[in-house]
């Protein structure tokens, strides 16, 4: 399918364009989701779409689907009753890092936890961008934010890591520069039986890379380019040639944790009598 | 046929919710509303439904509100400091108009206050506690066989209004057995029905609207695709920040509820029919009140109790009606005074408003309440 064709196919008619900045990564994560629906040719009555609040999740009124922008940090658990109600759809939910790791932080982790099946593409540009470039838990050590104008002092998430370590059975990375690597990973983590969380970086010029002379956003995919390796690649290194160093592809896959919703069927069964 | 029991307040609700069509709750565990989600994990997944202990009480609230859009009928059950925290959620259910029920046995705070004592200190929490200007509906049951009418109720008017409601208890109702006759079976309990679209998906606008200015909720998955979002929004669901959209928005939400007071607003009156004085109670704190009277008219006082049965909206115009026909009106409540100043508000000085707040973790005896009404009304 051509990008027109899957523009007139999945996205709202006259709800373009979109309101990101000239040179915002978020398009491309955006496209990446679609190219994944498209590629699984996921039904679109049977998809439901649901993000926070902040830049990213402004992507949900985009695009055809059963879409909900919710409250910030809250996109998690209203995904978690959607899911849960209605198993049959397809649960896809937009988030950027302060969305997801600050405020709805606690969520991720408990939806990691049960292993509720849904996608969460979670667009990390390190920064709150809607407000105008405040600090996230994402947000490197010493990088400068409008809150942080010295540098932050805070350590930052690893929020693949955290992830993992909370539950989450497919756990992967990508990045704006890694498009196409970037859509298979969303297409792998919506096939995913249970919960994946798909950490895709991506540039904010304006609010990030300004302030701390990254530059602009030819720069900040560049910068992806070069600091970005492939899991196995990666994994070679030295821990000293790792620093400063990400790796990107599948970083974690566990297939044999029941999902939350199968096993809530079950319970229904049992508490009903049968076996 | 119907059966007789014994129940708890709390357990009244279950009763009710299960009635009412329920299949979905989300909650948290909190003193004194424990009971009701304790109920449901067990009793939803025999009838094919979903329980959900979530993580905290705002992502309780988002479960519900999730399930909502899938097209359930959705429960969450709290207590004060659990009501705070889901008030950022029960705004997002205002703008967006979802359909819920959240019940609130209140106990004494602020904070952790006195999680097993009784209070009425929410009822200004229920009206206004979450941000901007919004409107729902709150309903305060004062008996076990009326917390089962009430949650029947509540559904009624969350799915017609596309409102949440929220069911106002109290740690006396909540936690009070008392007799209940329901019916054997809840086949035959009619059931509140979502308005669906009357057009097809391809011409749908999420949020148009008929002369009821409620707008059709189909199910997400039911092939009608819409966007729903708290900003403020057009008949199209989309975000529109002009002036106009946001009057619009805003007249609609408020119209909706406010054109139909005389359908939501229920107050229930004992012996007011010859009344010179009243007394105006709700919920647990109504339960002296009734005695109290009786008592009071056996002194040859003639006094009748007002209680409110839907606490807000505001039960204005039966309040105004009141002070052309009273002397004196005595408010009582368990609280430092909530209620009352809506009262004061309405009847604007043309009858006395005397106030008995009791906020000391008990309830007031019937003697106390005669006690307080001899005082005001002497």
């Amino acid at each position: 399918m051509s990008m027109e064709e899957m523009i007139d196919k999945y996205f709202r008619p006259g709800r373009l364009p979109h309101i990101w900045c000239p040179g915002c990564g978020n398009g491309i994560v955006t496209g990446c989701i679609v190219k994944a629906i498209a590629k699984l040719n996921l039904e679109k009555n049977d998809v439901a779409v649901i993000s926070g609040i902040g830049c990213s999740s402004r992507a949900s009124g985009y695009l055809d689907f059963n879409t909900v922008h919710s409250a910030h940090g809250r996109a998690i658990p209203i995904a978690t009753g959607v899911k849960l109600a209605e198993p049959k759809l397809n649960v896809i939910v937009v988030t950027g890092d302060g969305d997801a790791t600050a405020i709805g932080g606690n969520h991720l982790i408990h939806a990691a936890r049960r292993n509720i099946d849904m996608t969460v593409v979670l667009y990390n540009n390190n920064i709150y961008g809607m407000t105008g470039g405040q600090y996230s838990p994402l947000t490197p050590e010493h990088a400068k934010a409008t809150t942080a104008p010295y540098g932050t002092v805070e350590r930052s998430f690893d929020i693949a890591e955290l992830a993992k370590a909370a539950g989450a059975t497919f756990v992967a990375r990508g990045t704006t520069f890694h498009a196409p690597l970037l859509a298979d990973l969303i297409t792998k983590g919506i096939e995913h039986k249970g919960f994946s969380l798909i950490e895709a970086i991506t540039g904010c010029p304006i609010s990030f890379g300004r302030q701390n002379k990254i530059g602009g956003p030819a720069e900040m995919i560049q910068w992806q380019r070069d600091h970005a390796l492939p899991l196995a690649a990666f994994d070679k290194l030295s821990a000293e040639q790792k620093s400063g160093k990400f790796p990107i592809g599948i970083l974690y896959q566990n297939n044999d944790c029941k999902e939350y919703t199968e096993a809530y069927d079950e319970l229904i069964v049992a508490a009903q009598g049968g076996k | 046929m119907s059966k007789i029991l014994l129940l708890q307040g709390n357990q009244a609700v279950v009763e009710g919710a299960i009635a009412a069509g329920v299949r979905f709750f989300g909650g948290y565990p909190i003193t004194p509303s424990t009971e009701v989600a304790e109920a449901l994990a067990e009793k939803l997944p025999r009838l094919g439904g979903k329980f959900i202990q979530m993580e905290d009480e705002i992502a309780s609230m988002g479960a519900i509100i999730g399930a909502a859009l899938a097209g359930k009928k959705v429960m969450t059950a709290t207590s004060g400091p659990g009501f705070s925290l889901k008030q950022e959620l029960i705004g997002y259910a205002c703008a967006a108009e979802i359909p819920l029920v959240i019940v609130n046995v209140q106990r004494v705070g602020p904070s952790t206050g006195q999680p097993t004592s009784p209070s009425q200190g929410d009822v200004m929490q229920a009206r206004w506690g979450t941000h901007g200007d919004h409107w729902l509906i709150a309903l305060t049951p004062a008996s076990v066989p009326e917390c089962f009418d009430l949650t029947l109720r509540a559904y009624a008017l969350s799915e017609k209004y596309r409102t949440p409601v929220i069911l106002l208890m109290d740690e006396i109702i909540g936690h009070m057995r008392e007799k209940i006759e329901l019916p054997e079976s809840y086949d035959e309990i009619p059931q509140a029905e979502r308005k669906q679209p009357d057009c097809s998906p391809e011409d749908f606008l999420a949020y148009a609207t008929d002369d009821s200015l409620v707008p059709a909720m189909p199910a997400f998955g039911s092939g009608y695709r819409y966007h729903v979002t708290g900003l403020i929004h057009d008949e199209t669901g989309f975000p529109k920040g002009t002036p106009a959209a946001t009057l619009a928005a805003t007249n609609r939400q408020y119209n909706k509820i406010h054109n139909n007071l005389d359908d939501i607003v229920e107050v229930d009156y004992y012996q007011m029919t010859d009344a010179e004085y009243a007394i105006v109670a709700y919920g647990g704190a109504a339960r002296a009140a009734y005695d109290a009277v009786d008592c009071a008219r056996a002194e040859g006082i003639k006094v009748g109790l007002v209680r409110p049965i839907t606490i807000w909206p505001f039960a204005e115009k039966q309040m105004q009606n009141l002070a052309s026909k009273l002397k004196h009106i005595l408010v009582h409540e368990l609280n430092c005074g909530q209620y009352v100043l809506e009262v004061e508000r309405a009847v604007a000085g043309k009858v006395p408003v005397t106030l008995f707040a009791k906020y000391d973790n008990e309830p007031a005896t019937p003697s106390e309440v005669l006690a307080e009404m001899k005082k005001a009304f002497k």
